[in-house]
């Protein structure tokens, strides 16, 4: 008799909770879907290949920023920086490879190392220094780093990269992007990191809870260096991909660009608070800021209504998920 | 006198489920302005879902209350404080940056008219003259961060009188003040009752209640079993209607016989501190450490596990000296610290429950850069299974669970960490009767399974009912070290309050 009835309160509860895990699982992706389904009812162009692949390529700077992001807001920060890290990688990759003719390689790796630097240097101030947030530690490399792209280049933009450099931004394999295949293996790693490593599950630790992690013998100042150079590292990518795009790297490169990353991560589902969001939540922020963006063009809709429409989505995607969680709470 | 005038609160058959689980059960109360009315429960009695209900935090399922004879609802905070009910609860709501008197005119202060500004004077001139009457030479322009707890309270509760207060909740007021705090506090209440306020008063301090309390009311298992005239009773009796079974059934006690040496402790200062701390604890024993709260002994527990810094000593564990600067090395030297704020230093509430078990060994689980989450997974089981977890799913969130199942995934925690020395810091705070013991005799089978248990605890019953050898601290010093059979209220208290 007790069996039959707690296989019915089991079956009542799964029901019930099924289209709230639903939710939360793919809330954002159903927004993705009805965006696009929107979009191909309002323009003929949208979805077509060549428009498809278009909005792909759009993306995948801030996607490559915006998985870099994903790490300090696990763990209940944030890296305001990242724009200008981009700006001060790329410029040092003009300089070793236009200005003084290094090999391509070299200046690829030194991209990828100066903005991994500018991020290890992130999490020292924010650790060693005990600046009492990221925030504070950030906002101050975001400064620092773009005066000194402006001063080493003299304010000016680097032409004529190698065609090795241009490749991640440029070429095309079939229809498909090079960048958004780099995209999609990025995202795949830090999946992989996330969810299959013991510092991935730390990261998720720290942000759910620091002081319990500290005390579960996690090296919390260890974990959060790790976090933020890998941020810098993924901006250091992204300038890449963005140098190949329009050949050119300039010192105002980047800018704001951090807001777009911060967004996409958010309206993927990730918490401010920590502890909560996913790689591919991030992806699907991402995407939906690229075919908004996109979709916004192709109905001549002017840049400034694009700037307060992304706004009005950030706030309904937060304000989706506070409401979520409400529920989960009662 | 009628009965409307006689009465200032009163409910009737008031009941309360949360999610199916009924928490209060038809329970009657009525309160008379000018008495201390004692709650008396264990945790989990219902007693603060009965408060949230009279201060409108909760909404009652069934029931009536009246308020001087009227029906009234409360379905708000701000409809408790229209009525006239302060609420004093063990976290403060005062402003700690701001001064006396702003905290106690903050959201009413006091204007010349409506869009002058703030008259300082006056709010200063007025806090003074409430906090005089209770007794208290508070100025009114102290900074509340400057002020000790019990004087921070004290501020709380002349707030309470800036309205037209005629009814305190006080949900245990004296848990964390020093004796002469709690003279202070207990001489404000009887002044209060003076001027006709009828105050609520949740407190487990047996003594206490029966020293203020005027009728004292006793909840079990969300029903009210009776209300007693506190000049008729004693703590006997309280207790046994509290807890409705004998001590012996709350406190699962074995026997065992003391091994070998486990942790030592060797003239440890923690940092900033002058005074030394040495102790042993052995396997086969229990150990426990007593005294008051702010005595020092998370304190010591925390230097010992290297969460804070020491200055000298040395740590001995299984006889080899051992360096313990991070938690870290702590738990490399076998070290577990079951810390007394669960939800705060314990546990990930949003992550699941073998997130939870496993994180401080995911180097066992290791497999080249991956985890073996299938591993980890069956782990989990097996403690979920062991320590009996309710409810049995490895996927739920450890937010979900009751007090008693989340220490429970605390313990698995440093099961999975195969530690050897495990200290509890008030294991059992928070957590219903049932529960109480199912964590006692988990303790129990560590001992038998060769483990060194130190157990900190601030309820003497606990102390008593289940450790083989008490040490008592005060001021951060050691001032007794007991066995069992020497061990009483008295005594311990003696030495807890530094009187030899």
């Amino acid at each position: 008799m007790s069996e039959i009835i707690t296989t019915e309160k089991k079956t009542k509860s799964v029901v019930g909770r099924l289209p709230r895990e639903f939710m939360s699982r793919f809330g954002a992706l159903i927004g993705l879907l009805l965006l696009c389904a929107v979009l191909s009812v309002l323009s003929d162009n949208f979805l077509t290949v060549d428009n498809l692949m278009n909005v792909a390529r759009q993306s995948t700077v801030n996607a490559l920023l915006a998985i870099g992001m994903l790490l300090p807001i696990l763990t209940a920060g944030i890296d305001l920086s990242v724009g200008s890290v981009l700006a001060i990688s790329v410029m040092t990759m003009g300089i070793v490879t236009v200005n003084h003719g290094m090999h391509p390689l070299l200046g690829l790796a030194t991209c990828l190392a100066v903005g991994a630097l500018c991020g290890w240097i992130n999490g020292i101030l924010l650790t060693k220094l005990r600046l009492p947030h990221p925030f504070i530690s950030t906002l101050g490399m975001m400064n620092v780093a773009r005066g000194i792209a402006l001063i080493v280049t003299g304010a000016a933009p680097i032409f004529g990269f190698p065609k090795m450099i241009q490749f991640l931004g440029t070429e095309n394999i079939g229809p498909v992007p090079v960048s958004f295949v780099l995209v999609i293996v990025v995202y795949i790693l830090f999946h992989l990191f996330l969810t299959r490593t013991a510092t991935g599950r730390y990261i998720y630790a720290i942000g759910g809870n620091k002081e319990a992690a500290r005390l579960s013998g996690i090296n919390v100042d260890r974990v959060l260096i790790i976090v933020y150079t890998l941020s810098g590292l993924m901006a250091g990518l992204a300038g890449i991909v963005m140098v190949g795009r329009v050949n050119s790297a300039f010192p105002l490169a980047g800018q704001g660009y951090e807001l777009d990353a911060i967004a996409a991560v958010i309206i993927g589902g990730a918490s401010f608070f920590g502890g909560v969001g996913t790689v591919w939540g991030t992806l699907i922020g991402a995407l939906i800021i690229a075919v908004l963006r996109n979709g916004l063009n192709l109905l001549n809709v002017t840049a400034d209504l694009q700037m307060a429409f992304i706004g009005l989505v950030i706030i309904a995607a937060v304000f989706v998920d506070v409401l979520r969680q409400r529920s989960i709470q009662k | 006198m009628d009965e409307s005038n006689g009465v200032l609160l009163k409910l009737t058959n008031i009941s309360k489920s949360f999610s199916g689980v009924p928490v209060l059960k038809n329970v009657d109360l009525d309160i008379r302005p000018g008495e201390v009315h004692v709650l008396l429960g264990e945790n989990g009695a219902g007693k603060s879902t009965l408060i949230k209900i009279i201060t409108g935090a909760y909404t009652k399922d069934k029931g009536e209350m009246y308020w001087e004879g009227k029906p009234v609802e409360i379905a708000g905070p701000s409809d408790a404080m229209r009525l006239g009910i302060a609420t004093i609860y063990q976290e403060l709501n005062l402003v700690q940056e701001m001064t006396v008197y702003e905290n106690m005119f903050l959201g009413r202060e006091i204007k010349r008219s409506k869009y002058s500004f703030l008259d300082r004077k006056e709010m200063k001139r007025r806090s003074a003259e409430l906090l005089k009457t209770l007794g208290q030479d508070i100025s009114p322009e102290a900074k509340i961060s400057s002020l000790g707890i019990g004087k921070q309270q004290l501020v709380e509760i002349a707030k309470a009188l800036t309205l037209d207060t005629r009814l305190i909740i006080m949900d245990e007021p004296t848990s964390s003040l020093s004796a002469s705090e709690t003279e202070q506090l207990l001489s404000t209440v009887l002044e209060l009752k003076k001027r006709g306020i009828a105050i609520i008063y949740i407190s487990h301090r047996l003594e206490e209640l029966l020293r203020i309390g005027d009728r004292i009311t006793i909840l079990r298992d969300g029903a009210k079993i009776a209300t007693l005239n506190a000049r008729e009773t004693n703590t006997d009796e309280m207790v046994r209607l509290m807890v409705g079974r004998t001590l012996e059934d709350k406190y699962p006690k074995e026997q065992f016989t003391r091994g070998a040496e486990g942790l030592r402790v060797e003239k440890l200062r923690l940092k900033g501190s002058s005074k030394e701390i040495s102790f042993t604890a052995y396997q086969g024993e229990i150990l426990g450490i007593s005294g008051l709260v702010g005595a020092g002994r998370t304190e010591l527990a925390r230097a010992i596990f290297g969460v804070d810094p020491i200055d000298s000593g040395k740590i001995y564990v299984f006889g080899r000296e051992t360096t313990i600067r991070s938690p870290q090395d702590a738990i490399r030297a076998g070290l577990a610290f079951i810390t007394e704020d669960r939800k705060g230093e314990g546990l990930i509430l949003d992550q699941t429950l073998d997130f939870n078990m496993t994180i401080a060994n995911l180097k066992n689980f290791r497999k080249g850069p991956f985890l073996m989450l299938s591993r980890l997974k069956d782990v989990s089981v097996d403690f979920i299974s062991k320590l009996q977890v309710r409810p049995n799913d490895v996927k739920k969130h450890a937010r979900k669970l009751s007090g008693g199942n989340q220490q429970k995934v605390v313990i698995a925690k440093w099961l999975c960490t195969q530690a050897k020395v495990f200290i509890f810091d008030e294991p059992t705070r928070g957590i219903d009767v049932g529960a109480k013991v199912e964590v006692y005799r988990l303790i129990n089978s560590l001992v038998a399974e060769g483990a060194v248990v130190i157990i900190i605890s601030s309820e003497l019953p606990e102390i008593l009912g289940i450790c083989d050898r008490i040490l008592v601290m005060h001021e951060g010093e050691i001032t007794a070290d007991l066995p069992r059979s020497e061990a009483n209220q008295e005594v311990i208290m003696k030495a807890a309050t530094g009187g030899v």
